[in-house]
């Protein structure tokens, strides 16, 4: 039996260390959409030594680009998007301080041993659900990059998202288990 | 002649978007429902009951299966007594798509430019159109919207007259075994076998239109289907890539003539969201 953890954002290193890959987690709090683009652009932004959109200290990122909200909505349709195109920036972005990053499918060996190294996690979200996920975001707002339409980064509020550990902060890895 | 306007093409191809993007067909919810009764798994089992719940919401609310709407892949066979009148057909089907996911709140997810500027075109245009002569007066539209995570995963090869079944089979379960964590399992599999380059992808892409529980009336090729399905079944990958029995619900292979010197194979894959609405004006 896989075992659940309720877990609230944002992250400190503590929490982190009884997580194993597999463990069910319900997920609460703020999170952060970011895509490829916008990965790129706030690369740039700390390159050029300017501020980024919001705390990445204990952040949790979520790679996903939701659909257009129908009216009375809080946010349309909303699920992880594949994982390994953010792996150029994950280390990265590790190093500065965010613990945990929500998508699907595997990462890449430089992911997992960033993960190990800054202690953080990467949690896998169920991918094609997205109209399921989307009851569990209570609240969203756009905070940077409108321009992006759906890869803008967008701040979302979150009641008991689902989503499974896929990597832990011991280097263990769920694609690789079976 | 039968003439048909591309007004009533543009109206048509608006409503296939929504239907197609909200309502799963039912031959998959019945492949998934069957996948949940028995997979073993028990990361498995939730990952399908989410899926199930899901395009019970989707359908319900009339919302997106999943934010991927996709890339608008259309099949349309024109009758050749149909005449396409009051402007051009192509225009028609990139207008009903950009109208269809402006009103259904349908994610856009086309750039402009594939390298430099990657702009967003906002409106999910343009389509990717099939167009193919049929005898006959009707119009029929097949949409397949089609997310990037399965489609990212697809390969293409082209072997020699040499290859075996074997490395046939081979090839479709190593790509599957490489990515098919990724491309949303449980998959469905198209494998287009001869051709050429580019039609041996095209013949990948249509084996993903047939429904789930047909198969290849060639029974060699049947029995190959069958064959390489419980081959992906035994990889352990599983729904979601979490580990299981499920890795893929089908396979179907769509085959055509080809050169002497060649064994052209493409394996297209499709996620669990496989989405497909068609109408006949």
């Amino acid at each position: 039996m896989s075992r659940t953890f309720r877990l609230k954002t944002p992250f400190s290193e503590r929490g982190l260390e009884k997580l194993n890959i597999g463990d069910k987690i319900l997920l609460s709090g703020v999170i952060f959409t970011v895509r490829d683009a916008a990965h790129k652009l706030i690369k740039k932004q700390i390159d050029e030594g300017k501020k980024t959109p919001f705390n990445l200290k204990g952040s949790v990122i979520f790679y996903a680009g939701p659909t257009p909200s129908k009216p009375g909505n809080p946010i349309g349709s909303i699920g992880p998007t594949t994982s390994y195109r953010m792996d150029r920036y994950a280390p990265f972005f590790y190093s500065l301080g965010v613990k945990a990053t929500i998508g699907k499918g595997s990462r890449s060996k430089e992911v997992i041993l960033a993960q190990k190294k800054y202690k953080a996690v990467y949690l896998a979200a169920v991918g094609g659900v997205a109209a399921l996920l989307a009851r569990h975001v209570k609240k969203a707002k756009v905070i940077a990059y409108p321009e992006l339409g759906t890869e803008a980064i967008r701040k979302l509020w979150v009641e008991d998202f689902p989503c499974i550990v896929a990597n832990d902060i011991h280097g263990n890895d769920i694609y690789k288990k079976r | 002649m039968r003439k048909i306007s591309v007004n009533k093409i543009r109206e048509k191809v608006a409503m296939l978007c929504k239907k197609a993007n909200y309502k799963l067909p039912d031959d998959v919810k019945s492949a998934i429902k069957e996948a949940y009764n028995k997979e073993k798994s028990e990361l498995g089992k939730d990952v399908l009951s989410q899926i199930i719940k899901n395009y019970e919401i989707a359908e319900n609310s009339k919302v997106a299966i999943c934010q991927d709407t996709g890339i608008a892949i259309f099949f349309i066979k024109i009758g050749e007594d149909v005449k396409i009148v009051d402007g051009d057909i192509y225009d028609a089907v990139n207008e009903g798509v950009r109208n269809g996911y402006l009103e259904g709140y349908l994610r856009a997810s086309i750039v402009k430019d594939p390298l430099y500027e990657r702009e967003n075109t906002l409106d999910n245009t343009p389509a990717i159109i099939h167009l193919e002569i049929v005898s006959g007066k009707n119009l029929e539209i097949t949409l397949m919207p089609k997310g990037a995570g399965s489609e990212n995963m697809s390969k293409m090869t082209i072997l020699t007259p040499s290859a075996s079944e074997e490395d046939i089979e081979n090839f479709v379960v190593k790509t599957v075994k490489e990515g098919g964590a990724n491309a949303c399992p449980p998959l469905i599999v198209g494998v287009g076998i001869g051709g050429n380059l580019e039609s041996c992808t095209l013949l990948s892409k249509k084996a993903l239109l047939r429904k789930i529980g047909t198969q290849n009336p060639n029974s060699k090729y049947s029995q190959l289907e069958k064959k390489i399905l419980k081959k992906i079944n035994k990889l352990g990958i599983g729904p979601a890539g979490f580990g299981g029995i499920y890795t893929a619900l089908a396979v179907y292979i769509e085959t055509s003539p080809c050169h002497i010197s060649n064994l052209p194979i493409c394996v297209n894959l499709n996620c669990h969201a496989a989405r497909r609405a068609s109408l006949i004006i």
